[in-house]
């Protein structure tokens, strides 16, 4: 990639370039005695799909709520384009957000739920037709104008919701779950008409959700939050691939950990003493040798083998099949090793089991074994 | 064993049913009774309605309490709306405790006492200001608004908390200053809290007879504060005619609230479907 492109397609990453669109300094926010949201730092730029990630109770909805105006700041500060929100009211904000429960009014019309928020601005009426008329057939609900929210399906509201908060064009559009209401098969046709949605509009998006699914799908970058504060800023790859901590390597996808000592920490690889088996990777990594770190491995990182002769060695351990979980298009293989551990393998169902009777099973010895550069160290 | 608990059942049904309505069915009978002595029959006769609609008393303490009702719904029902508001929607302010307190206060307050304390109130303020000069219609009034607001408060405030904040952060999102937020989603969300609220208001006015009694003066007499005083002096069959009315105007009201929820029942089951049948 070259630099020039960069530019564009990464604006975090260029650290002279673009100025950020959303700025939090030190933003904290208590309930009593209840820290909800500490001391966060984090840039959003123009143009971004940035999903805010974390388990119940993390903080994530206070964050969204504080960029909206709904809650204010015990201490630090909000920018958004350049401008501090400290004493702007909700109702003064370039933000628009589109609600959990929709939040769609019941006695008007879709239409008039679209057109309350231009009418505020006192946009002219002809306009109002016209832009309403417009994001209808953004989100193809035409037709649906004269209609009233109690007559809609959920995914109809969904959408109605999503045109509301769009029809202003918004310099950032707040979107608390937006998925969470639908049913599955709903819901993952929905995340890339999302996606497409905000490509279209060029809208700044900021998603909260508890789906890892969903924020790995539509996030051009993510912030992983536990306990009021930001675990882990990146983009789904560096997320997912080289996570910083144990909290974050686990609840992004799953992840088997083992503690280990570090033997060799060289240039262009490390070692590490476990439990298991010694890990060997193929590149270098700022860790202390003789220091306590803690090796995390992919489930589906870690390739399989029916065998009876057991190995011993690098990055390589043999065991015995305790437990499978059958996904249908993957496995889990739940797999004992000689110290008791358990770790998980996932692996593809690449054949069909024609005899109806699975190639590893029940029992089963098997060898697994991983790429030097699979396991990934964390030292938190 | 069944059937001995089945007609035990219905012998208790029976029973309460009878216990509640034979009286005002009786009082219906009595009301078409000739006869001047109540319990004595003396044929079917209009006689008694007609002289009832010639009663220039009667006519004016209904007036009277019309009037007073219908005022007393309209102001209790604004103020119990700002002060329900002030409860669900301004967050934690100085004195929210003692205010939601004082707000339930008339609630259980004996009648008694509250008449009694809003009499030594006029009274005071009449010596201290000349105002009011007489008591009566504005008094009554007044007094009707201090407790009947409480009921109305009540109701705003449960509907409100209900209604969580959703709908109003939404319409602030979108742009809408304070004020328009309430005129254009709370009230009209509020609606049929409102139209019950100010129903219950209108009721508890046109039924107070303790309260009124207090704070009335000479000739002005409300529709309760006649009957009981006309009652006083025996059972009179003219009474018994303007009860059946009363009856016949509640049952009226209740037959037309049913129906209203009957139509919107329906409507929603029909959107219901729509929703249904617009799914992908």
């Amino acid at each position: 990639m070259t630099a020039s492109n960069s530019v564009s397609a990464t604006p975090w990453s260029d650290t002279d370039g673009q100025k950020p669109l959303v700025e939090l300094r030190g933003v904290t926010k208590k309930f009593g005695d209840v820290t909800a949201v500490d001391n966060i730092d984090l840039d959003i730029y123009a143009g971004e799909l940035f999903c805010l990630l974390g388990g119940s109770g993390c903080g994530k909805s206070t964050l969204l709520r504080m960029l909206a105006g709904f809650e204010s700041l015990n201490s630090g500060s909000i920018k958004i384009d350049g401008v501090d929100m400290s004493d702007v009211p909700a109702y003064d904000r370039p933000t628009n957000m589109m609600f959990q429960s929709y939040a769609l009014f019941p006695h008007m019309s879709v239409a008039k739920n679209i057109a309350f928020g231009l009418q505020q601005d006192r946009v002219p009426k002809n306009d109002i037709a016209d832009r309403v008329q417009d994001i209808l057939k953004l989100v193809e609900l035409q037709d649906y104008g004269k209609r009233k929210p109690s007559q809609l399906s959920g995914g109809q509201r969904q959408r109605v919701a999503l045109a509301r908060a769009l029809v202003k064009q918004p310099k950032l559009l707040l979107l608390d779950e937006p998925l969470a209401a639908l049913d599955k098969k709903l819901r993952k046709h929905t995340q890339f008409e999302l996606a497409n949605i905000q490509e279209k509009v060029g809208v700044t998006f900021v998603v909260v959700t508890h789906d890892q699914e969903e924020a790995m799908t539509l996030s051009s970058r993510m912030a992983v939050m536990d306990a009021g504060r930001l675990q882990q800023i990146g983009t789904p790859t560096e997320v997912y691939e080289f996570p910083e901590s144990r909290f974050v390597a686990d609840f992004i996808g799953s992840a088997n950990i083992f503690e280990g000592r570090v033997t060799e920490d060289g240039a262009d690889h490390v070692r590490v003493q476990t439990d298991v088996c010694d890990v060997f990777i193929d590149h270098g990594q700022s860790v202390k040798e003789g220091g306590k770190i803690w090796v995390a491995l992919r489930p589906e990182k870690i390739h399989i083998t029916k065998s009876d002769t057991p190995v011993t060695g690098e990055n390589q351990v043999s065991g015995v099949v305790d437990d499978i979980g059958y996904l249908g298009e993957t496995s889990i293989y739940k797999i004992l090793l000689p110290n008791d551990q358990i770790i998980d393998v996932t692996a593809p169902n690449q054949t069909r089991p024609m005899n109806r009777q699975h190639l590893i099973t029940w029992e089963d010895k098997v060898n697994i074994s991983w790429e030097p550069s699979s396991a990934m160290l964390l030292t938190s | 064993m069944q059937a001995n608990r089945s007609r035990f059942l219905t012998i208790m049904l029976t029973l309460g049913l009878a216990f509640f309505y034979v009286p005002m069915i009786l009082l219906v009978i009595y009301s078409f009774n000739y006869s001047k002595i109540v319990p004595v029959w003396g044929g079917w006769s209009l006689r008694w309605y007609r002289e009832l609609f010639e009663s220039a008393e009667v006519w004016s303490a209904v007036t009277l309490s019309l009037q007073i009702a219908f005022v007393n719904a309209t102001f209790a029902t604004m103020l119990g709306l700002l002060a329900g508001l002030a409860m669900v929607r301004f967050g934690r302010f100085r004195g929210r405790t003692l205010f939601g307190g004082m707000i339930v206060a008339p609630l259980v307050m004996p009648e008694v006492i509250t008449g009694l304390s809003l009499l030594v109130f006029f009274i005071s303020l009449n010596q201290l200001t000349g105002w009011p000069a007489e008591r009566g219609f504005t008094t009554i009034t007044i007094a009707h608004i201090t407790f009947s607001m409480a009921y109305v408060a009540v109701t705003i405030q449960a509907r409100l908390t209900g209604m969580g904040e959703d709908l109003e952060e939404a319409a602030a999102d979108l742009g809408a200053r304070p004020l328009k937020v309430l005129t254009a989603i709370t009230i009209p969300r509020l609606t049929p809290a409102l139209i019950s609220g100010w129903l219950l208001a209108f009721t508890l006015s046109l039924d107070d007879l303790v309260i009124a009694s207090f704070v009335t003066g000479p000739g002005s007499n409300t529709l309760p504060i006649l009957i009981f005083s006309r009652i006083r002096t025996g059972l009179r069959p003219d009474i018994n005619a303007l009860a059946t009315i009363v009856i016949l105007v509640i049952s009226i009201c209740v037959a037309i609230a049913a129906i209203l929820m009957f139509r919107q029942q329906r409507a929603e089951m029909r959107d219901q479907k729509m929703a249904e049948g617009a799914d992908e």
